[in-house]
C-alpha cells in the first residue's frame, strides 16, 4: 500500500505546528532561557493534589457519569454562577472533557456539515484551525489589528459572515495576543451574531486571569446566550494543565449531541483528576487570586521591559502572553525567533505560529518568575544590541 | 499605588531594587520610593531579614517555644507583662494566645542549658508570670512558607508549548 494512501485527504490538508519547528530548535540547544512556554509555572495548589491523591486511596478508581461526576457538574455550574453570574444546569447543560482541547473537538463534530464555514481570528491558538478542517468545516479568517488591541470589531464580524457560516471561534483573553473583550467591546456585536444565526464557540480557559478589566462572556448576553458554547477548563487559572480537564456548557440540545461523541471516543473525563477539581473549585479560589496577582506584577514588568527595549508592546489585559512588535528590527518573526535563539539561547514563539496574521510580532510567555524573565530581557537586549538594533 | 502588590512583592524578595520595583508595579521610581518610605514610617514595614538554615552551618542554634502563664494587671491587661518579656534580646518572637498559657515566645539559644537558664533566672521570676513550660524544637521543617528540607519539586515544563 502507497504511503500517502493511508492517510485521509483531511488529515493531509492539515498542515504540522509552527510550535513544534521551535520546540525541536529550542531543545537542542544547551541554557536555553524559554520564554515560549503556554502553561503556568506554578505546580497544582497542593490541597487539589492530596484531593485527588485521597481519592485514589479510596478506591474511586472507575469510570465516572460520561458527562462528569454529577457532584462536579454542580460545583462548574455554582462556580460559573458566582464568578461570572453566568447560569447552566448540571444535568443539561455540562459536559466535563478531557481539556478544552476535547471540547473544542467534540463541538465542531457536532456543528459542522461538510463545507460549512468557521470562522476563525488570528492571531489565534494552533488548534483552531485544525479543529475545524478535521471536522469537515472550512476556516474563514478574521485578522485581528495590533492598533486595536487584537479585538473583534463589528465590520470585521459582519464582513466574514457568509450564508454557509455557522459558527465563529472566540478566544478571550486570547492566547497568543492577551487581549480581551469586555461587555461594550461585545455588545456591537451581539445583534449581528443574533440576527444571522450563527453558534459563537467561546474558549474562555483564560478567564480567570483577566487584570484590569472583568471577564465577559459572550454568554452574558441573554438574546445569544443558546447560540454559545462556552468552554473552559483547570489548566490555566488552577495550573493543571497536566490533569487534561475541562469543560463546555451550552443549551441541552447541543449538549446531549456533544456527549454523544463524547461518550463514544472518551467515555468520560479521569475520574481523580475530577476529585481534583471539585476540591479547587471549592477551596481553591485564594490560590487562583494568588497566581493572578502574581501574574499581574510579571505582566507589568515584562511590557515595561520590552518597551524599554524598543520593541512595542501593548500592555495585555489577560492571560499570560505578551506580543511584542518586531517590526522595527526588519526581520520576520520566524527570523527573529532564530536569530534569538542561536544568539542568546532565549526561546520564543513567532507570531505566524498562531496564523499569517502574526507576522512581525513574537508570542512571549510571562509564566515565568520575575528572575527568570529579568535573565531573558538581559540576553534579548544583548541580542538586539549584537545586530545594531538599539 | 497598589501597596499591597508592593508588599507581596517585597515580602517574597526583600533584595528587589526600586526599578525592578518599579516595572512590576508600572508605576515610576519615585512612586515606588514614597510608597516604601510612608509604609516604613507607619511600620507595616519593619525590617527586612534573610531565612536561614542554621542546621547547615556551624553554629550552634537551639530554639524553644515557651509557653507562660500569667496573671493579667488592672487597667494593663496583658501588655505591660509583655513589655517585661519581650525586652529580653533573648526572645525573638512573642504573642498573646487563645488557649491554656496567655503567651507563647520563641527562644534562641546556643544550647538547651543556656535557654534553660534562661527561662529559670529570667523569665520564670518576673512578677506575675505563673508558669512556663519549655519546648524544645528538634528540627524545623519549614519557616516563612519556605520548606527548609525537602527537594524542590523538579519542573518537568516542556521549553515550548502552544
Amino acid at each position: 500500500m502507497r504511503k500517502e494512501m493511508m492517510l485521509s485527504e483531511r488529515v493531509k490538508q492539515v498542515k504540522p505546528s509552527g510550535i513544534r519547528k521551535f520546540f525541536d530548535l529550542a531543545s537542542e540547544t544547551e541554557g536555553v532561557i524559554s520564554l515560549g512556554v503556554g502553561e503556568p509555572d506554578f505546580a497544582t495548589p497542593w490541597h487539589i493534589r492530596e484531593a485527588a491523591i485521597y481519592s485514589i486511596s479510596q478506591g474511586k478508581t472507575f469510570y465516572t457519569a460520561n458527562q462528569g461526576l454529577f457532584e462536579l457538574r454542580k460545583e462548574i455550574c455554582r462556580y460559573l454562577k458566582q464568578r461570572f453570574d453566568l447560569s447552566y444546569q448540571p444535568k443539561e447543560n455540562v459536559i466535563v472533557t478531557v481539556g478544552g482541547s476535547e471540547a473544542i473537538d467534540i463541538t465542531m463534530r457536532a456543528i459542522i456539515n461538510e463545507g460549512d464555514e468557521v470562522i476563525v481570528l488570528s492571531p489565534g491558538y494552533v488548534a483552531y484551525e485544525p479543529s475545524v478542517v478535521m471536522a469537515g468545516g472550512k476556516p474563514v479568517i478574521i485578522e485581528l489589528k495590533a492598533d486595536n488591541q487584537f479585538k473583534l470589531t463589528k465590520e470585521a464580524l459582519a464582513a466574514a459572515i457568509t450564508a454557509k457560516t455557522k459558527a465563529i471561534l472566540l478566544n478571550f483573553p486570547s492566547n497568543p495576543t492577551g487581549g480581551v473583550m469586555t461587555y461594550e467591546d461585545y455588545e456591537p456585536l451581539v445583534p449581528i451574531i443574533q440576527e444571522r444565526g450563527i453558534l459563537v464557540i467561546s474558549d474562555e480557559i483564560y478567564a480567570e486571569l483577566s487584570y484590569d478589566v472583568k471577564h465577559c462572556s459572550p454568554a452574558n448576553f441573554p438574546q445569544i446566550k443558546d447560540q454559545v458554547l462556552l468552554i473552559s477548563g483547570f489548566s490555566k487559572a488552577f495550573a493543571m494543565t497536566g490533569w487534561r480537564l475541562g469543560y463546555v456548557c451550552g443549551n441541552e440540545y447541543l449538549i446531549k449531541a456533544m456527549n454523544k461523541i463524547h461518550q463514544y471516543v472518551i467515555m468520560s473525563a479521569p475520574t481523580a483528576a475530577q476529585y481534583g477539581a471539585i476540591e479547587g473549585l471549592r477551596n481553591g479560589m485564594d490560590h487562583v487570586a494568588e497566581m493572578r496577582d502574581s501574574y499581574f506584577t510579571r505582566r507589568n514588568f515584562i511590557v515595561n521591559g520590552f518597551n524599554k527595549l524598543g520593541l512595542i508592546t501593548h500592555m495585555p489585559q489577560g492571560a499570560f502572553y505578551i506580543f511584542p512588535c518586531i517590526k522595527s528590527t526588519n526581520l520576520t518573526s520566524e527570523a527573529f525567533c532564530e536569530a534569538l535563539l542561536a544568539d542568546q539561547k532565549v526561546a520564543c514563539v513567532p507570531g505566524t505560529a498562531f496564523g499569517e496574521a502574526g507576522e512581525g510580532f513574537i508570542r512571549v510567555s510571562y509564566a515565568y518568575s520575575i528572575e527568570e524573565i529579568k535573565a531573558a530581557l538581559a540576553r534579548i537586549e544583548q541580542f538586539l544590541k549584537n545586530r545594531g538594533f538599539l | 499605588m497598589n501597596e499591597t502588590a508592593l508588599l507581596k512583592l517585597l515580602e517574597k524578595d526583600a533584595r528587589m531594587n526600586t526599578c525592578d520595583l518599579a516595572a512590576a508595579l508600572n508605576e515610576t521610581e519615585a512612586t515606588v520610593n514614597n510608597a516604601i518610605d510612608g509604609l516604613t514610617k507607619e511600620k507595616v514595614i519593619l525590617g527586612h531579614h534573610t531565612l536561614i538554615n542554621w542546621d547547615k552551618t556551624n553554629v550552634d542554634r537551639v530554639m524553644a517555644l515557651i509557653e507562660v502563664s500569667v496573671m493579667p494587671e488592672r487597667e494593663f491587661g496583658y501588655d505591660r507583662i509583655a513589655k517585661l518579656i519581650y525586652r529580653y534580646p533573648e526572645v525573638d518572637t512573642m504573642y498573646l494566645m487563645s488557649g491554656k498559657s496567655e503567651f507563647i515566645v520563641t527562644i534562641y539559644g546556643k544550647t538547651m542549658q543556656e535557654i534553660a537558664h534562661f527561662v529559670g533566672s529570667k523569665l520564670a521570676c518576673i512578677e506575675k508570670v505563673t508558669g512556663t513550660c519549655t519546648l524544645f524544637v528538634l528540627k524545623k521543617y519549614k519557616g516563612e512558607g519556605i520548606i527548609f528540607e525537602e527537594e524542590e519539586e523538579v519542573k518537568e515544563r516542556l521549553l515550548v508549548t502552544p
